[in-house]
């Protein structure tokens, strides 16, 4: 075991410190030392995007961050979006469109999603579908997810 | 109001457990911390078929921060036992050497040894520090290459079982079955047209997002807790006491929330072996399988090879058929292909059948179920043929289907009589659909279009246990504790049921999935069951609630309960217009008369769960250059008998379907001649994204099933069944050319028109 580093971070807009080994990924730092367990691991190398949070405005796969990469960075994850009381509207249109049936790949599509309308508030349904094609889902199909997203778009 | 007079049911309301899972706060299996937590990992066999010589686990054992070691020498070597497991019969004895090999490893990928440490990593380099010793076997991974003379053999004890008799003969074949109805051979001899074909398919996996997981904790007064993600809490508990041979009792296993199941989170893999790390170290131990472990190292649907052969007459009569289906069975005994056998000819009255099935181990993982299993790989033959056929008469294909159709008391193959079934009215809403009378636009880009249908098949299970109890709030809510996981929607559509016996809203009801301990046996959800079953379940229970409310009223008003009716959600006297009150009214005085009001039921239906039947339409678009195949258009259209709530109906078909689309153009398990899986990731299994689908239209038909007090059938599984034939059908009516092997992927349908000038 190597030597733990210290990292400052902000997360969700509270400034967070941790120590993480150099090895360990953003995605273990989150789940395993900072109880943010909205973050799955479906792959643990990039193509789910079941692990997606917001670093520094891009959309990243946390399980190809290092813990010590988000030094000094801003990170948005899933608990960061919306809480029960205050729905982001993306996840008030989830529901709505019943986009989830398991809802394992659910928070990392929201967080894709809303870096999506982050920077581009109108999408097309093809901006949407390219968008949203580094997350994989196996239960929906994924119509209901690409209606609750264009559904959740500025004017719609 | 909905249809049917109903209030709940056919509506759309807010999941219940919806708000947790869009904000990230749902607790699945790799969620769970507990206090003094140790991570452990597995150690893999890297040959297909091998004999274990030794392990030696010392250097292992050494390593700092590594607190034990288990192999199959840890485990209780149980006797040949069959067990029931919701979707598939299987021997405890193979469960348990799948678990962790014994003697043998059947595949690459079985486990041989686990390790506990204090965190994941140092357990992973303890794995690679285990020591096994091997001797290298011949391997056969192909399943007709299984079946010949002189193939490398996977048990040498396993003696084939042919037509229900124990043979001498010690081969690969597990068990060979025949089902037979009238006379093939005269029904051929009446045909005008006769098509016989062969078809292959390859292994796939179910895909689920979330990869399996167990946190076991064996305390020191000996009771183990196991908090999972599985189909069924109570089927992993009977897997758990008999593997470690331990009495039910002292198990209790915790249903944490379940990222995809569709068949595969039904055996154990990790539990079992997280359980004895914990025994041996006192600490609770987690464990998660990377990606790669779950496809090498648990149960994806088989490979297989299917002859199928069906005459009919110059006026559109199906008179024969048969089938012979080859199944892998994986590593041990236990292939879909009696499911497989009970769904190829379902959809079609045919008085002449035959069907011979062969269940054949292969040194690849132990198969499991998948959404609908077997199923698909037959429906590839039966609904190409059938295309193959009207092409041939020159009739419209859903129409042959129509005329052809299965219908109340037609015969299966396999014996059952149908009872009520939806099969012509899904086939005939499918051939009056909008997508089926447009007319497909040519492409402008030099790619051809076609357009092609399938039917398809499945039983959805009788029913099975379910346990339900439930107490009533002061407020008139009312907490609904429930058996059956929730992995797609099930919260809602048995607390939906619930709240329509018993005149509520959706919302007044709040389900929970609770833990073994905590509630009656209740079967896997799985086999569609769950909101038929269940459901059937939550009726019962409104009922008796109403029952305890009378007698609540009785007892309050002083008037006889019998004498009390139950209408529109409103309780009443008969003789006196003043006594009255909703259920919430009564709710709030009830417990003054008799203490709180609780209720539990559990069923198990006698009756059918209602054969789903399912017709599909699809537009495609083939890049004769490439081989690549785009969906222009999809309709998928499925008798739901009723739809309690409709979006998670739709949700089913669609999810379904686009499994069906994987299977058919993409997914597949490659195998190089070392045996070894070369494509064990996200990104070499290509599963479908976004950007390689439209929008996928339903049409929900409703035959009510007889056996259900509201109707309904399962959906969740025939939808995976017509899409590879549907497209098999669209790229011949797009190339001229027929793909008869599985997946239609880009090389191999650039091989076929290359080769077939299409």
């Amino acid at each position: 075991m190597s030597k733990k580093v210290h990292v400052q971070t902000t997360i969700n807009g509270e400034s967070v410190d941790f120590l993480c080994e150099p090895r360990n990924s953003l995605l273990e730092v989150l789940r395993d030392d900072l109880d943010l367990t909205g973050a799955k691991e479906g792959c643990n190398n990039g193509n789910c995007g079941a692990c997606n949070v917001i670093m520094d405005g891009r959309l990243v796969n946390s399980c190809c961050v290092l813990g010590v990469e988000a030094d000094g960075c801003e990170i948005t994850t899933i608990e960061g979006i919306g809480s029960a009381a205050n729905l982001h509207p993306l996840q008030q249109k989830f529901l709505e469109h019943a986009a989830l049936q398991c809802g394992i790949c659910t928070p990392g599509f929201i967080v894709s999603a809303k870096a999506l309308l982050d920077e581009n508030p109108n999408p097309s349904e093809d901006e949407v579908r390219y968008w949203l094609a580094g997350n994989l889902c196996r239960c929906t199909g994924y119509d209901k997810i690409v209606r609750a997203v264009l559904d959740a778009r500025n004017g719609a | 109001m909905s249809q049917n007079g109903h209030k709940v049911i056919g509506t759309r309301p807010i999941r219940h457990d919806g708000v947790d899972k869009v904000t990230g706060r749902a607790i699945y299996g790799a969620d769970i911390q507990l206090t003094g937590l140790l991570h452990g990992a597995i150690k893999r066999s890297p040959h297909p078929h091998a004999r274990i010589k030794n392990i030696d686990t010392s250097r292992a054992e050494a390593h700092p921060g590594v607190r034990a070691v288990v192999t199959a020498h840890d485990l209780p070597q149980i006797a040949d036992k069959l067990a029931d497991l919701g979707e598939a019969i299987v021997n405890l004895r193979d469960a348990s050497n799948n678990v962790l090999a014994y003697g043998k490893v059947l595949y690459k990928g079985h486990a041989v040894a686990g390790v506990a440490a204090i965190n994941l990593h140092v357990a992973q380099e303890a794995v690679e520090l285990i020591d096994v010793e091997y001797e290298v076997l011949p391997h056969v991974t192909g399943v007709l290459e299984a079946m010949e003379d002189g193939a490398p053999i996977l048990h040498e004890d396993m003696k084939t079982t042919s037509m229900g008799e124990e043979t001498d003969k010690v081969s690969n074949v597990a068990n060979h079955f025949q089902h037979k109805m009238g006379e093939p051979d005269d029904g051929f001899a009446e045909a005008d047209v006769v098509i016989e074909r062969e078809f292959t398919t390859q292994t796939v996996h179910q895909g689920y997002i979330e990869t399996h997981n167990a946190t076991a904790h064996w305390n020191e007064e000996g009771q183990l807790t196991i908090w999972t993600s599985t189909q069924g809490a109570f089927s992993v508990r009977d897997q758990m006491a008999e593997i470690l041979q331990m009495p039910v009792s002292k198990v209790k296993i915790v249903p944490l929330e379940i990222g995809g199941g569709f068949g595969g989170k039904i055996s154990v893999y990790l539990d079992p072996v997280a359980a004895l790390l914990s025994r041996m170290t006192g600490h609770p131990v987690k464990m998660t399988m990377p990606r790669d472990e779950v496809f090498e190292g648990t149960g994806p649907t088989p490979g297989s090879y299917l002859k199928v052969k069906m005459g009919a007459t110059s006026d559109g009569r199906l008179t024969a058929a048969t089938a012979y289906m080859a199944y892998e069975a994986g590593a041990y005994p236990g292939s879909p292909v009696g499911a497989g056998a009970g769904c190829i000819f379902t959809p079609y009255d045919i008085p002449n059948v035959q069907i011979d099935g062969y269940d054949v181990c292969v040194n690849k993982p132990k198969t499991n179920a998948y959404r609908a299993p077997g199923a698909t790989n037959a429906a590839y033959a039966t609904e190409t043929v059938v295309d193959e056929i009207s092409e041939k008469l020159g009739v419209d294909p859903l129409e042959f289907r129509v005329k052809n159709g299965a219908k109340e008391g037609t015969r299966r193959a396999d014996g059952p009589v149908h009872p009520r079934i939806g099969c012509i009215e899904t086939t005939e809403a499918a051939l009056n659909s909008e997508h089926y009378r447009s007319s497909l636009a040519k492409s402008g880009n030099g790619k051809v279009r076609g357009r092609g249908v399938a039917s398809g098949y499945w039983f959805n299970f009788n029913g099975g246990r379910s346990a339900i109890s439930v107490s009533i709030n002061p407020d008139g809510t009312i907490n609904m504790l429930e058996g059956s996981t929730d992995i797609g929607g099930t919260r809602a559509s048995i607390a939906m049921q619930l709240a329509e016996t018993i005149g509520l809203e959706a919302t007044d009801i709040k389900p929970y999935v609770v833990d073994t301990d905590s509630i009656g046996y209740t079967d896997v959800t799985g086999g569609s069951r769950t909101t038929f079953g269940t459901g059937y379940a939550a009726h019962a229970t409104g009922q008796a609630l109403i029952r305890e409310m009378k007698e609540r009223a009785s007892k309050l008003w002083d008037v006889p309960a019998d004498a009390i009716d139950f209408e529109d959600g409103v309780f009443s006297y008969r003789d006196d217009a003043e006594k009255r009150g909703s259920f919430k009214e009564l709710a709030s005085q009830a417990g003054d008369a008799g203490g709180p009001v609780v209720a539990q039921v559990s069923t198990n239906p006698d009756g059918s769960g209602g054969g789903a039947f399912a017709t599909h339409v699809v537009d495609v678009e083939v890049d004769r250059e490439t081989g690549k195949v785009d969906i222009l258009r999809y309709t998928a259209v499925q008798d739901a008998g009723t739809a309690i709530h409709p979006s998670y109906v739709e949700g089913q078909m669609q999810g379904g379907v686009v499994q069906g689309i994987g299977w058919g153009l993409n997914e597949e398990y490659i195998y190089n001649d070392a045996g070894s899986m070369t494509n064990a990731s996200f990104l070499d299994y290509r599963m479908p994204t976004t950007l390689d689908l439209p929008m996928i239209e339903t049409i929900i038909v409703e035959v009510p099933n007889e056996s259900h007090p509201y109707g309904v059938r399962g959906v969740g599984e025939v939808p995976i069944v017509p899409p590879p034939a549907a497209l098999a059908n669209a790229i011949y009516d797009a190339t001229g050319v027929r793909l008869r092997d599985l997946p239609m992927s880009p090389p191999r349908v650039q091989k076929a028109l290359a080769e077939n000038g299409g």
